[in-house]
């Protein structure tokens, strides 16, 4: 979409929002590693008490319960928010995104090549930002429609079961070694580490923990899937909300080059900003409800600032919904149930031809002010 | 015990707890357990001289199993979570007790910079009871001679200000390990201090000198500075002799110019040499920060700290890698070897990364 705002508005827009920034990086300190440190060693107990609890067959439920709970910590607010980078200022290795690794079958490195790097660069430009249907599915309607997209829904479901893989998948680009675009050589070395990563996950998961509880093989096993399963589920549905709910906007690569850089068009600090505010969407909800996303039902603020420990974005929204405010700007937020049901209906809907182009959302401003 | 190292060293542990490491577990429970890393608990912390603005302490250190010991002369790095800000800061410091077996205590001998973050914490405000986070011992400034010496050769330790400590090690080894208290050869320790309330060891070195043991020790205050003339009339065949000089760089230039390049003199610098500037062109550009300014011929430390830029860093002089970055364009050269290396979006220590012409880096 273009913008809404002056030029002068979207200059003054970016200077607003690096000033939070700076002002919040000023800021941190024990209060955060505090933090980070409680959720790792809360992470560890609740792994450590669902592999025990496998012992306890009638304890079955439990255990994958809290195996589920560590997983989606580790992974969400833990794995995702360390890897970006929001815990460098620390020093420690521990929780470095130069040095951790997810428990997760994606390579660390590589996830945070396509997404740190290439998601969040170019998040929501078409044709640039693969997480966009992440090659697979049509969440666009500026994306032409095909024959192929009849089954949207089904590779929706596949996608969000075996979510981990798609992620680790991703990044060998398979629609674009389809399209010929891509040669198999340059995905040899990731193919290499996402396989030794898969061979780590299944040793642990799916030979080791089981043969420790001995008789209980079979049921450890089945426990330790439905944990990876319930986490792929969870991640997936909160991802989702975050940028493909009605009324978050795409852009297209000229809609983004506004200002004249030293080598030719390019994209201002404000513009960069405002893509990022409007290509996001929020989940409203309780603190644990945050937590068990990692924040990233704070997408917005996610994305304004991906470096800034996410315990900080509910404070930040606070001040960026009124800057919104200010400039007429939406701030597209709601609570779990409302966006993945408009998630639903979207990825229902562009499974089909897109009839005519007034489907397309209202503009930005003239939504904010008619609410 | 040894059976529970070995099975947390396993490869089943590590699959187990694969990715993070057992140490990631093991240090939730106990930080005084490892299977990998190695922490230690401050002990006892004692002060060795009150001059204001350079106190001097030594700190005493019970490291976790995974300690493999050091030889005399040898560092460690040293991590401190400081207090407030919660960032872990690393710093070199030379172990000045003799040498160590496996898991065995180890003292560090500090002076508090009065900018110093690390050194101030550790002569000002560490505690008993509290944990660092420690590297293995490394370095080569040690007692070992080339082949062609035999092992009772004389031995000369020179040293300046809180350079004491690597020499102390190896003197302190000598005589525990030395038959009767004895260092077994002629040992000269010549140490140059600001002045005799600055000494550090101050006691165990007059009770050295006193005792019957080998070891001569000539202190020297003030404006005594180091002098060729008197090195030849301590030890007339100095530059035949297996030498040891640690202190400021000032002294370590004197003592190089005396030696004049014989292959005895073993040098550790506790700060990198200042950086021969040479031809320093082009520019320097900082592309996170989005600043450049003129290549002083600096290293991109002191550059980008000149621009207001605030880096990490540890050890400013190659040791430890905190300082890494990418440089994302240009040429560096390295300060310590001189070697050249213009590869794109290369890993470099910024601390011994001097730009060759125009340079960029993502800071
Ligand atoms: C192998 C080795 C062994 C050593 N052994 C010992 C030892 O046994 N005992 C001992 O006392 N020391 C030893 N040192 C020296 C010690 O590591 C340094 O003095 C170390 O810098 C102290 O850390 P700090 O955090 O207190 O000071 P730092 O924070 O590192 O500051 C040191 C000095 O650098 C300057 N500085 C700091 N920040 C900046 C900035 N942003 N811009 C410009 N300048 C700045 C300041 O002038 C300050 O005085 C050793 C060093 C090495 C490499
Ligand atoms: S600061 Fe230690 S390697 Fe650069």
């Amino acid at each position: 979409m273009t913008t809404t705002l002056t030029r002068d508005q979207l200059d003054e827009f970016g200077r607003e929002l690096d000033a939070i920034r700076q002002r919040v990086i000023a800021d941190l300190g024990e209060e955060d590693a505090a933090y980070i440190r409680g959720i790792v060693k809360r992470q560890q107990q609740f792994e450590v008490a669902g592999r025990a609890l496998f012992y306890v067959p009638p304890a079955w439920p439990l255990a994958v319960a809290a195996l589920s709970v560590s997983k989606i910590l580790e992974n969400m607010e833990i794995g995702h928010n360390v890897m970006h980078g929001q815990y460098d200022w620390m020093g420690d290795p521990k929780l470095n995104s130069r040095i951790y690794d997810w428990d997760n079958v994606c390579p660390g490195e590589q996830w945070k090549y396509s997404h740190n790097y290439i998601h969040h660069t170019f998040t929501n430009i078409l044709g640039k930002d693969r997480d966009v249907g992440y090659g697979i599915l049509r969440m666009d309607e500026d994306q032409p429609w095909h024959p192929y997209y009849l089954g949207n829904p089904v590779y929706a479901l596949a996608l969000m079961l075996f979510f981990e893989w798609g992620v680790a998948m991703h990044d060998l680009e398979v629609e674009n070694l389809v399209k010929g675009t891509r040669e198999w050589e340059q995905n040899k070395a990731l193919h290499a580490g996402i396989m030794r990563k898969v061979k780590r996950q299944a040793l642990k998961d799916y030979l080791l923990f089981p043969a420790l509880t001995g008789p209980l093989f079979p049921l450890t096993l089945a426990g330790n899937a439905s944990a990876n399963l319930i986490r792929n589920i969870w991640a997936f549905n909160i991802i989702f909300c975050g940028h493909f709910p009605a009324g978050v906007a795409t852009f297209t690569e000229e809609e983004c080059l506004d200002i004249e850089g030293p080598n030719g068009p390019e994209e201002s600090r404000g513009h960069w900003y405002y893509r990022q505010l409007l290509g996001s969407a929020n989940i409203s909800g309780s603190k644990l409800m945050h937590l068990m996303s990692g924040n990233l039902s704070h997408q917005i603020e996610h994305h304004l600032f991906p470096d800034i420990p996410a315990r900080r974005y509910p404070e930040i929204a606070v001040e960026v919904r009124e800057i919104c405010e200010r400039y007429g700007l939406a701030y597209n937020t709601g609570p779990l149930h409302k966006q993945l049901l408009s998630v639903a209906k979207k990825i229902g809907r562009l499974a089909l031809p897109t009839r005519s182009t007034s489907q397309e959302p209202a503009p930005v401003a003239e939504r904010a002010a008619a609410a | 015990m040894a059976l529970v190292t070995t099975l947390l060293r396993s490869r089943a542990a590590a699959a187990l707890a694969s990715p993070h490491g057992v140490d990631h577990y093991l240090e939730q429970l106990n930080p005084m357990w490892a299977a990998h890393d190695v922490r230690a608990r401050v002990v006892a912390i004692h002060r060795e001289t009150d001059t204001p603005g350079a106190c001097v302490a030594t700190v005493t250190l019970q490291p976790t199993g995974t300690w493999r010991g050091h030889r005399a002369g040898q560092y460690v790095q040293v991590g401190v979570d400081l207090p407030g800000s919660a960032r872990r800061m690393t710093r070199c410091f030379s172990i000045s007790s003799a040498a160590s077996l496996p898991g065995e205590q180890i003292t560090l001998t500090v002076r508090a910079h009065d900018e110093g973050q690390v050194s101030k914490f550790l002569v000002h405000e560490a505690r008993p009871g509290q944990m660092v986070h420690l590297s293995q011992a490394a370095g080569d400034f040690t007692l070992h001679e080339s082949a062609a010496t035999p092992t009772n050769n004389r031995l000369l330790f020179i040293t300046g200000g809180s350079g004491i400590t690597p020499a102390m090690s190896i003197v302190r080894t000598l005589l525990r390990d030395g038959y009767d208290d004895r260092a077994n050869r002629k040992v000269t320790f010549l140490h140059f201090a600001r002045s005799e309330a600055d000494q550090i060891f101050a006691a165990e070195l007059a009770e050295i000198a006193a005792a019957d043991n080998h070891v001569d020790v000539h202190l020297r205050y003030g404006d005594q500075t180091f002098s060729e003339f008197e090195l030849r009339r301590l030890v007339p065949d100095y530059r035949g002799t297996d030498t040891w000089v640690c202190g400021p760089g000032g002294l370590v230039d004197l003592v190089q110019d005396a030696y004049d390049g014989a292959d005895r003199l073993r040098v550790e610098f506790f700060k990198p040499p200042t950086v021969s500037t040479g031809t320093a062109e082009g520019e320097v550009s900082f592309t996170r920060a989005g600043t450049a300014a003129a290549n002083t011929g600096a290293s991109l430390l002191e550059q980008a700290e000149a621009l207001g830029l605030r880096p990490e860093f540890g050890c400013r002089m190659g040791i430890c890698f905190s300082c890494t970055a990418t440089k994302t364009d240009g040429t560096v050269r390295n300060i310590l070897t001189g070697e050249e290396s213009s590869l794109p979006d290369e890993d470099i220590r910024i601390c011994v990364s001097a730009p060759v012409g125009d340079c960029s880096v993502d800071l």
